[in-house]
């Protein structure tokens, strides 16, 4: 079957010296533990999980650090036992090496686990079964990117073809044909179970052809596991291990633009993923180490090592005895899409497949970047048939429309067209900031577009509760209107009233006319007095919060709070009761003068009027209170902060 | 006669492209100012109000009334080069009176000293504070565009402008700003040399 596998092509690549004998030779060490390991909570893309650990306490090796939280995420495990010392921002292995939030701990020596239990059956299990296992095994995609695999395996749906990915294309990076030597086995009961939560049509192992021992070794795997796979065998070229450029070769298809390998009915995985999924499954094993590459001729012992994730790059480098020169770079990743760390305390991430230490001559700086002569040569090697030197342009100008017309997201930044360009233009830098910038401006751009949303919607609301108000007033206005003229139609019908204003005035109806007009204003009085009294009795409250926030800021008794809110509430209520009487006896003088102006009024209009005046003088005595609480907050604010300074 | 025709043949001419004209202009009335939408496009919607206009909308018609392009100093010379771009006016440097461009800041409560008073719901144009009468307030890091306005409502100054962090995911590939260059600076050739 293996030689059924027709070998397509993709465009472009380049054949950079493969360097890949310093490290393979020898077996895959296990290193020494570290003192202390750094374990970043975030180690995938996507979101972050939620602490499971404080400061202080013990754990175990495979105990989980961190659980997936609202929004997702994985977790990340402890690789050894020790005791967390610190949660803190620590520099992260990233290119910018900005730090992370990162769990360190400090390890006993003792590598005492918890108690691994393997799934039982699990070929018999559901395949949603089996991808919850993988998740809470944190595993993501060990080829470099980090992808959630669990994610990845959900997303997919009708998997036609199950790549497993062991081209291993950039040079100097051994990890998963060691991998492939040495467990192959292993790598392929993790293929069968991608098989079973798949329910894949097809599988193909793909290896360069620059691994004879890897070929020769999964090959056998496969045929005693006796399961349905192919191993295809790659012609070595960079970077036919890109997925993209994988698929084109096995496949003869090329991933649409916009589009998704499962869009296709493929899912491509990593030997390396696939080992720790055997490892989750067979074993109960979390995610807890990887292999890395210790690899450059500045290192006296490259090789292949079991390293911890968290285990600090130092702590590797000297199991490898590093010879550093004065201007020593230390690569993550390979020479082509690698990046250098400026701090070797960063930790082995499970994205680390290699750390490259090469000798000035061996890698040697890049030179002066010299203008584009356009001699076509990055467009050549281009495997995603784009235009590298177009894009360099755009690029360098910001021009982000032309930038996105040319498809400057689909390039995979190989960095195929910087090891060719004889102008030595780090061109890859060039579009990961044109990425960058592009990417920003998107985020900017939402965030605006929901911030002119909410702002619209505030407005509109304002707007409406304006229109609300208005309408309530003009109710009202209406209500007391009809009162008024039912009260004056009454007052009219009274025949004492008749007389007694004909008696105290010449111009009896003019006098009812300011009568009515004063009682109009007194029901506005009293009907805003009513509205407001409640609204009033919350600011007086919250100016008493003020005044208590205050006094307690200023450093008052702890125990006088309390005290202090019932002193309040007393203070309060005999303000209230003060303002009653004060209303009451205040009312009775105003009546006087109305018994004057029209002297004899029906009992009910009285005490409705009455009623109407203790209630405005009670809201305007709440307000003075208030003012009054204010500027004593004021002052003791003052006092407060001439105090503090 | 000829004279007549030509005389009746245009008038009728003028009278169907009146009558299409006339159809057109009611069929397919475009509402409100379309160059004003694409100003507010362009602008970042922080509803700060530096401008000297009530939100971003109102300064994005004020230009389209003639207004400079220069009063927006959240959306700094980018937003400036865009707004030439579409109005076909010169690109000024921004205008100092009303600000000078800022790192991207959020606004931050700090919920101890918070009273609980509204002030700065109120004041804050994109309803990205939450929090009730006597309640503490917090505000919503993701909504919040950095206006600054809910900084003086504030009886008790508890509410900080803090600058966004950048996080590794949205870091510009900024090789100069990383503290320690590993090509030149010496400091971590030590560190490897200290190995």
């Amino acid at each position: 079957m293996a030689s059924a596998i027709k070998i397509w092509s993709f465009p472009g690549g380049v054949h950079p010296p493969e360097r890949k004998t310093l490290a393979n030779q020898t077996a895959t060490a296990t290193t020494e533990l570290p003192e202390k390991v750094y374990v970043p909570v975030k180690q995938h893309i996507g979101a972050e999980g939620q602490l499971l650990v404080q400061p202080g306490d013990t754990v175990l090796r495979g105990q989980a650090l961190t659980q997936p939280g609202m929004s997702g995420g994985l977790p990340v495990h402890a690789p050894s036992s020790g005791t967390v010392i610190n949660i803190a921002e620590h520099t992260s292995n990233h290119p910018s090496g900005i730090p992370t939030l990162t769990i360190t701990i400090k390890l006993d020596g003792k590598h005492e686990s918890i108690e691994f239990t393997a799934v039982e059956n699990p070929l018999e299990q559901s395949p949603q079964e089996l991808i919850k296992y993988i998740r809470e095994a944190g595993i993501a995609g060990l080829g470099g990117a980090a992808y959630p695999t669990a994610q990845k395996l959900s997303q997919t749906q009708n998997t036609e073809l199950l790549i497993i990915n062991g081209v291993e294309c950039e040079p100097y990076i051994v990890s998963d044909d060691r991998l492939m030597r040495e467990h192959a086995e292993e790598i392929v009961s993790g293929i069968t179970i991608l098989q079973s939560a798949l329910q894949a049509q097809q599988t193909i192992v793909a290896i360069e052809d620059n691994k004879p021992e890897a070929i020769q070794a999964m090959r056998q795997a496969i045929e005693s596991a006796s399961i349905e796979a192919a191993v295809a065998v790659v012609p070595t070229k960079y970077p036919s291990g890109g997925e993209k450029q994988l698929i084109q070769l096995l496949t003869g298809k090329e991933v649409p633009s916009n589009g998704y390998p499962s869009d296709m009915g493929i899912l491509m995985q990593n030997v390396g993923t696939a080992y720790a999924i055997h490892e989750a499954i067979y074993l109960g094993k979390p995610l807890m180490e990887r292999i890395v590459t210790l690899t450059g001729e500045a290192l006296q012992k490259p090789g292949t090592v079991w390293a911890l994730l968290g285990t600090p790059v130092s702590h590797l480098l000297d199991s490898a005895s590093l010879q550093a020169s004065s201007k020593q770079k230390v690569i993550i990743g390979g020479p082509m899409m690698g990046y250098t760390i400026s701090d070797l305390e960063v930790p082995v991430v499970k994205s680390t497949n290699c750390i490259l230490c090469p000798t000035e001559s061996e890698l040697p700086a890049t030179g002066h970047e010299m203008a584009c002569i356009r001699c076509g040569q990055c467009e050549q090697v281009c495997p995603a048939s784009l235009l590298p030197q177009q894009l360099y342009w755009y690029a360098k100008a910001s021009d982000h429309d032309a930038l996105k017309q040319h498809h400057l997201k689909d390039c995979i930044e190989c960095g195929a067209c910087a090891y060719v360009c004889p102008s030595e233009i780090p061109l890859v830098h060039y579009y990961r900031k044109a990425k960058a910038e592009i990417r920003e401006e998107l985020i900017e751009q939402q965030k605006a577009d929901i911030a002119r949303q909410r702002f619209e919607a505030r407005q509109a609301r304002l707007e409406r509760e304006k229109q609300a108000r208005l309408e309530k007033h003009k109710k009202a206005a209406e209500a007391r209107q009809a009162a008024l003229a039912a009260r004056a139609a009454a007052a009219e019908a009274d025949p004492t009233e008749q007389s007694t204003a004909d008696t105290a005035a010449n111009n009896g109806e003019k006098q009812s006319k300011v009568a009515a007009a004063i009682a109009r204003a007194k029901a506005k009085n009293a009907a805003q007095a009513e509205s407001a009294t409640a609204e009033d009795d919350k600011k007086a409250r919250v100016a008493e919060a003020v005044a208590r926030a205050k006094a307690k800021k200023a450093a008052q008794a702890e125990s006088a709070t309390a005290e202090d809110d019932k002193k309040a509430r007393v203070a309060e209520a005999v303000a209230r009761a003060k303002a009653k009487k004060a209303a009451q006896a205040e009312s009775a003088t105003p009546e006087d003068d109305k018994a004057k102006q029209s002297s004899q009024q029906s009992d009910n209009a009285e005490a409705e009027k009455k009623r109407r005046v203790a209630a405005a003088v009670a809201r305007a005595k709440a307000k003075k209170a208030e003012q009054q609480k204010q500027q004593n907050s004021v002052t003791t604010s003052e006092r407060g902060d001439s105090e503090s300074s | 006669m000829s004279l007549l025709t030509g005389v009746f043949v245009v008038s009728i001419i003028a009278l169907v492209f009146g009558l299409v004209l006339g159809f057109a202009a009611v069929r397919f009335k475009v509402e409100g100012d379309p160059l004003v939408d694409q100003i507010d496009e362009i602008l970042p919607q922080t509803q700060c109000g530096q401008c000297g206009y009530p939100g971003c909308r109102p300064y994005a018609e004020a230009i389209a009334n003639g207004d400079e392009i220069n009063k927006c100093p959240p959306g700094g010379e980018a937003t400036i080069q865009k707004l030439s771009e579409l109005t076909g006016k010169e690109a000024k440097p921004l205008d100092e009176a009303h600000g000078v461009e800022d790192v991207k800041k959020v606004a931050y409560i700090r919920e101890d000293e918070c009273i609980g008073c509204t002030k700065c719901i109120q004041a804050c144009p994109v309803d990205a504070i939450m929090g009730a009468n006597k309640q503490m307030h917090t505000v919503i890091a993701d909504e919040c565009t950095g206006c600054d306005l809910c900084v003086d409502p504030c009886p008790v100054d508890c509410i900080d402008m803090i600058p966004i962090p950048t996080k590794a995911e949205r870091w510009k590939w900024d090789l100069e700003s990383i503290p320690v260059n590993v090509d030149t600076a010496p400091a971590a050739s030590r560190q490897v040399e200290g190995v």
